[in-house]
């Protein structure tokens, strides 16, 4: 009974992994397929890559979409940190419940509605102060608030666990508290900060409703382009666009979730007690 | 008596407080406001609610007009129900394949545990509007399915399944059955063993105990899950726009529609309201059980 229970744990466990994973890997072998016929194996081929190099809109679109990325997860990790710092270190101040609020909600707000509010609180800025216009930094104003909210969740749990002892005993040797954070804390958590730059990095360049609605008439990311070409249907350099993009988000994910759990590693290594 | 960090406490607990105040809080308030505006030929497509008159009185000139509209004209609600239902069948359907994977993953060696994590985890943060992509590359009438079941001999006419509210399902399972599988992992990984063991001395056996322990024990990482998947399918616009037909109307959609088609911003900010109000709810109770999880 018991044996054959955990037969079908895995069985449903591989069924649920099979349905993740096949719509991407065929997506990747036909971004190989020769013919322009998506039903139809004409040979292998990398011609749909080559072609991707000769496609400017694309190509502008990928920069722009790098830049954002690179912009909103450096923004979103120093907010972040801070956040999970004051969450975690400061038990009782006035706003505390707010923040805990606005660092969840994102994760959960349907993405249309975020959007839509975004824009329209930047229409009403540019009519009161004459900034920000849409483009590039509408676009990574509004890219910092939800991945601001990845950061601040995971540097808050690994900042939970760090043991303070070390800190206070700095403290108590003489160092200020800013040093003292610095010096001891700031290493043990920084795995977790680079971790979620990288997670943050992948978000901003996934983003599709935020950027649409918050990026105006002049700007389009990339998956703005990927979006329009797709609504046309499927079509073979898409797939190679979309598997070159696929593998770069798994080798981030993969390096992330590294560090993560290096980073643990070296703190049960550091206190071998907790 | 260590010195404490009081007075440049504000530094660090103000920049995220102010920044997530200005661009996440306070937009809602101008959706708001905007709400009861009504269409105009200007730049931005809308009309000024509060302004000042020539002669600096205050004048409100708020409309009811977009919300009325939204109860008169059916699309609305027909579109909300729908979303609804689509999002609470999604969300029970993730919740009953999430959980005995989150299970099988929790009672897996620790070894192992890292890497079956990484294998779910990886889809979560992976491209969203691609992962749909892909699975329109998998359920098209001349896609991976039916090519394979077709040669199969297996059936004789393609099977349609874009456009139709299958479709929408499988989208929604399959983009968002990490985000049910990780909170769940989370609570059941921290389930004391020894309470089952304890269960099994006593003469339970190990289904009961599983009914009367484990359950009871990850209802946090159920709701956590559920919320997880149901708020943000509810507003789902990828799914619907590239895997749905025009009878799978769901509210993300039309809400896009009204602003990118009809540029109706007025309108587009009632549904934005309204729509957040039938949200409150799941997103309090998202809230409460998340914090509680953290603070644990």
């Amino acid at each position: 009974m018991e044996r054959r229970s955990s037969l079908a744990l895995l069985a449903v466990l591989f069924i649920g992994i099979a349905l993740l994973y096949v719509p991407i890997l065929v997506l990747i072998a036909y971004s190989f397929n020769a013919s322009p016929l998506v039903n139809v194996w004409g040979g292998f081929s990398i011609a749909w890559y080559g072609q991707l190099l000769h496609n400017r809109q694309l190509l502008e679109a990928a920069l722009l979409s790098v830049e954002v990325a690179f912009a909103a997860s450096s923004g979103a990790i120093l907010l972040g940190t801070l956040a999970a710092i004051a969450l975690v270190r400061f038990a009782r101040f006035r706003g505390r419940l707010l923040l805990t609020g606005m660092v969840n909600a994102p994760l959960v707000m349907p993405e249309i509605i975020t959007g839509i509010t975004q824009l329209l609180l930047f229409v009403s800025m540019v009519q009161l102060l004459g900034w920000p216009h849409r483009g590039f930094t509408t676009i990574v104003l509004s890219h910092i608030t939800f991945c601001t909210a990845y950061v601040t969740i995971t540097v808050q749990s690994r900042l939970q666990a760090a043991d303070r002892s070390l800190e206070e005993a700095a403290q108590d040797l003489g160092a200020t508290p800013a040093r003292a954070f610095i010096e001891i804390t700031l290493p043990i958590i920084a795995p977790a900060i680079i971790s979620s730059w990288l997670l943050c990095f992948t978000l901003s360049l996934d983003d599709l409703v935020i950027s649409s609605f918050v990026a105006g008439p002049g700007a389009s990311t990339l998956p703005m382009v990927i979006y329009s070409k797709v609504k046309l249907g499927v079509s073979p350099d898409i797939n190679a666009l979309a598997s070159l993009i696929v593998c770069a988000v798994g080798l981030c994910i993969i390096a992330a979730r590294g560090l993560m759990i290096r980073g643990e590693r070296r703190r049960t290594l550091a206190a071998p007690v907790a | 008596m260590r010195r404490t960090w009081a007075p440049g406490r504000w530094l660090i607990i103000l920049p995220p407080l102010l920044f997530l105040l200005i661009f996440f809080l306070i937009p809602f308030a101008f959706a708001f406001k905007i709400s009861f505006a009504e269409t105009s030929p200007s730049v931005p497509p809308f009309t000024n609610v509060i302004s000042f008159t020539p002669d600096h009185h205050l004048r409100l000139a708020a409309t009811l007009g977009n919300y009325r509209y939204l109860l008169t004209d059916e699309v609305y609600g027909v579109a909300y129900l729908y979303s609804l239902r689509t999002a609470f069948f999604s969300t029970l359907i993730c919740l009953l394949l999430g959980y005995p994977m989150a299970y099988a993953i929790a009672r897996a060696p620790k070894s192992t545990q890292g890497l079956l994590l990484l294998i779910i985890m990886l889809p979560f943060w992976t491209s969203f509007l691609l992962r749909v992509y892909a699975l329109e590359g998998i359920i098209r009438d001349t896609g991976f399915l039916n090519t394979v079941l077709l040669h199969l001999g297996l059936i004789r006419e393609p099977l349609h399944i874009m456009r139709t509210s299958l479709a929408l399902y499988l989208g929604i399972i399959y983009s968002y059955l990490p985000f049910m599988v990780l909170p769940l992992f989370a609570t059941l990984e921290k389930l004391d063993p020894t309470l089952l063991e304890a269960a099994a001395d006593l003469g339970s056996p190990p289904w009961r105990a599983f009914l009367d322990i484990t359950v009871p024990l990850s209802i946090p990482g159920v709701i956590a899950g559920s919320m997880l998947v149901f708020i943000p399918a509810v507003g789902e616009f990828v799914i619907p726009s590239l895997l749905g037909g025009p009878n799978q109307l769901m509210i993300g959609r039309v809400l896009w529609d009204e602003f990118f088609g009809n540029h109706d911003w007025p309108v587009a900010s009632a549904v934005a309201i309204a729509f957040l109000l039938l949200l409150v709810g799941p997103i309090a109770i998202y809230q409460y059980y998340n914090v509680r999880q953290l603070e644990a």
